[in-house]
């Protein structure tokens, strides 16, 4: 069996390679991508303890939050939409200021 | 309304509240209906009907006013009519109490008979009177606002004579003071450098303040000690509070002579009555001579209760109306404004009445409160007569002019005193000889002046007397004053009589002065006969006034008729008259001569002519040190400090969010790394401690 460190090491790899992508990308959908990527991360840390412990708890959880997920993911496409409808781009250093 | 108080029939003792409601619906009909009854009909006959509702109103006024008189000859004992509940509040240290209630009782009755009568007199002199004035100055418009003020004054000098307690008496005591600010400054833009009127009704407001502030100091504390202020309960109770804490009562009269100093116009408070005379002349005769200058004669009678258990308020009261009548009446001797002259005999005699009533002697003081109503409203009205004939006299010189002269800057300055370059229809140096152009003036004026100097048998001779008499018995050290303040009084009225109206005219206005409208000389000619009869309401050994006053005033010390005294009192005013005869009349002055007692005086004449140069005293003592503290607080402390500490705050506020917002540059990237260094420094926290 593998180890739980293993899982959980690969879960921090995959969060910090999100947290990068949000950082680093200025391409709205690349963000995006990459905040699912730290949403993985997350569940699959979930996972890995749900084995760990045995129980089922962590996997239910998961569910959730692929729910809330796929939710998050109709509004932010949404956003991204009407912003590239405004602007003519969706690169986010352009939406620096309050007004339209 | 309740006035079901009124329980015996044939009387009118319900009627009591009328006196002050139906001034109050005359001003409302004016207010709503004036300008619009005044503008039909044109100048000649419509033109005065906001006179005619406002001289109605008074009049009805004293018509309940006699009523009252009638039911009070049947009941000497009077009646409360109660008109509504106004403060009823419960505590644990006691409960307030203060209701409308009107006191319907021989003194207060004394008062409204006064007030209405001689203010229906004033308001009819005054729809001739205003119809020329607000043409001289220029604003015809004014003449309703006029007999609104004049209608709320007598609603107002009504609810302080009839009040049944000392608050509704405060009230009544502001609105007169109300009044008397709106009409000093009725021609608020006019005066000495486009503001002087409105000065002078400032200097009666702010000095009258001092004044109330002494009553209200005085009420608190009857209110403490006695648990009420309603007359007959703080009345009966004096005795105990007296024999209990007697420094108390002295304090209360004392805050209350204060209070009489303000309103009265006595030591030291009188300076604003002189320059109260920029209110037109029936503002003077009504407000500043016959009714609210007499409301602290008043207020002392009504609490001689208190007054007689303290004795050395007593004293101080009869010293400072025998020094204010000595004070003012040698000021008024060297005075040359018509009005200013009898504003400082004003304060004169009301330093008799303060006199009186202050060392018991009530009855004579509101004896000579009710003559001198009398003829000091006839001597008014008679200079207001003369100053408008004086201006007519120059309006018949130029007649063309006459409008083009309103507008003019520097005549407007010159206020309704300035008749003609040069000439002051006030000055009574630019008068003379007007007995022969205004010979109905002359001779109500010869009348009035006669009964101030006291000559026998016109009323200013009995009520003088009177006050004489029981100085004589009661204050030797006063009375000693009020004798040569009584000589001096025949001197200065007889000076200003032969500059008036002896001799030649001294200037163009003065010969070709008119006589006033019979709408005018009517109440002066009523007036006249007042002041000539008027010592027949308390002649001596026969006592009307005093039989009538004695079911309020119990304390009455029953007046002695002394015949040397009197005829003392009578030579002296003789002597006063014909040292006047011997100084004006025998070589009457010339235009442009100095006067004949400046020369025999020299600086002593300077300074009575600027009244002893009490003003400049004050303005020096007070009014710069005040003036500057003021300023002192108002830029080191206000500017400096208070404001500061303001503004301060708000740059320090200014400067951190300058700071702060670069921060919030827009970039969602920024934000996001903050968002993750914090969560990282929040796990870090957990796992770290």
């Amino acid at each position: 069996m593998v180890p739980l460190s293993y899982y959980l090491a690969l879960s921090v790899i995959l969060f910090t390679l999100g947290v990068i992508g949000v950082l680093v990308r200025r391409n709205a959908i690349v963000i995006f991508m990459s905040l699912e990527l730290m949403f993985n991360a997350a569940n699959l840390a979930f996972i890995a303890f749900a084995l760990h412990y045995q129980t089922l708890s962590g996997q239910i959880f998961v569910f959730f939050v692929m729910t809330v997920a796929a939710a998050e993911v109709a509004v932010g496409l949404a956003l991204i939409v009407a912003i590239f409808r405004t602007k003519g781009s969706i690169d986010v250093d352009q939406v620096s200021s309050l007004k339209g | 309304m309740h006035l079901q108080e009124a329980t015996n029939a044939g009387l009118f003792f319900g009627l009591a509240p009328w006196v002050v409601l139906i001034p109050l619906i005359g001003m409302g009909l004016n207010l709503v209906l004036g300008n619009w009854v005044s503008n039909r009909g044109g100048r000649r006959g419509g033109g005065r009907a906001a006179g005619w509702i406002a001289s109605l109103a008074s009049g009805l006024a004293f018509v309940v006013a006699v009523l009252l008189a009638y039911s009070l000859a049947v009941q000497p004992e009077g009646a409360t009519v109660h008109l509504a509940d106004w403060i009823v509040a419960g505590g644990s240290s006691g409960e307030i109490q203060a209701s409308w209630d009107f006191r319907v009782d021989t003194l207060s009755v004394t008062m409204m008979l006064v007030v209405a009568g001689v203010g229906t007199l004033i308001h009819i002199y005054a729809i001739g009177y205003e119809r020329h004035d607000v043409v001289h100055n220029g604003d015809p418009g004014r003449y309703r606002r006029f007999f609104v003020y004049l209608n709320l004054f007598i609603a107002a000098m009504m609810v302080l004579v009839s009040a049944d307690n000392f608050l509704m008496l405060f009230v009544g005591w502001e609105g007169v003071g109300l009044c008397s600010y709106l009409l000093i400054g009725f021609w608020f833009e006019k005066g000495e450098g486009g503001i002087g009127n409105a000065k002078a009704a400032k200097k009666a407001f702010v000095v009258n303040r001092i004044g109330d502030f002494g009553l209200l100091i005085a009420l608190f504390l009857i209110f403490w000690n006695f648990g009420s202020l309603q007359f007959d309960a703080v009345f009966a109770q004096a005795p105990q509070v007296a024999a209990a804490a007697p420094g108390v009562l002295m304090a209360i009269t004392l805050f209350m002579l204060l209070a009489v100093t303000g309103k009265s116009a006595q030591l030291p408070l009188f300076v604003w009555l002189p320059d109260a005379m920029a209110g037109p002349t029936p503002v003077s005769a009504l407000i500043h001579a016959a009714t609210m200058v007499t409301a602290g004669v008043y207020l002392v009678a009504r609490s001689h209760a208190l007054y007689v258990l303290a004795p050395a308020a007593q004293g101080v009261v009869a010293w400072v109306g025998g020094l204010t009548a000595l004070f003012a009446a040698t000021i008024a001797v060297g005075q040359f404004d018509i009005k200013k002259v009898l504003a400082y005999s004003t304060i004169s005699q009301l330093g008799f009445m303060v006199a009186a009533v202050g060392m018991g002697a009530f009855v004579a003081g509101m004896f000579h409160l009710v003559t001198h109503a009398f003829f000091k409203a006839l001597l008014f009205l008679t200079a207001g007569s003369v100053i408008q004939g004086m201006e007519r006299g120059a309006g018949h010189e130029r007649p063309s002019e006459t409008d083009e002269h309103e507008t003019d800057p520097a005549a407007l300055a010159g206020a309704h005193t300035s008749v003609d370059a040069g000439v002051n229809a006030q000055d009574m140096r630019h008068m003379g000889g007007l007995r022969r152009r205004m010979k109905l003036t002359w001779a109500t004026y010869l009348i009035g002046a006669l009964a101030l100097a006291g000559i026998f048998p016109l009323s200013g001779f009995f009520s003088k007397d009177e006050i004489l008499a029981g100085a004589m018995r009661l204050q030797p050290g006063v009375f000693a004053l009020l004798l040569a303040a009584a000589f001096l009084t025949a001197f200065y009225i007889g000076r200003q009589l032969f500059l008036v109206f002896a001799g030649e005219p001294r200037t163009q206005p003065a010969s070709h002065a008119q006589e006033s409208p019979a709408v005018m000389t009517i109440p002066l000619v009523v007036l006249a006969f007042l002041s000539a009869v008027g010592g027949a309401l308390n002649l001596p050994s026969i006592l009307t006034l005093e039989h009538w006053l004695e079911h309020t005033i119990e304390a009455i010390t029953p007046t002695e008729f002394s015949l040397s005294l009197a005829v003392v009192a009578l030579m002296l005013a003789v002597a006063g008259l014909a040292l006047a005869w011997a100084l004006y009349a025998r070589r009457p002055l010339q235009a442009g001569q100095e006067d004949p007692l400046r020369l025999r005086l020299g600086w002593i004449f300077s300074a009575l002519e600027r009244g002893w140069r009490v003003d400049e005293i004050y303005q020096a003592l007070f009014v710069r040190p005040y003036q500057r503290f003021a300023d002192w607080l108002a830029h080191p402390v206000d500017q400096g400090f208070i404001d500061a500490l303001g503004s301060g705050l708000a740059g320090g506020v200014r400067s951190v969010s300058t700071v702060l917002r670069r921060l919030q540059t827009g970039f969602v990237r920024s934000y996001a790394l903050a968002v993750l260094a914090g969560a990282v420094a929040i796990v870090t926290y957990f796992i770290l401690r």
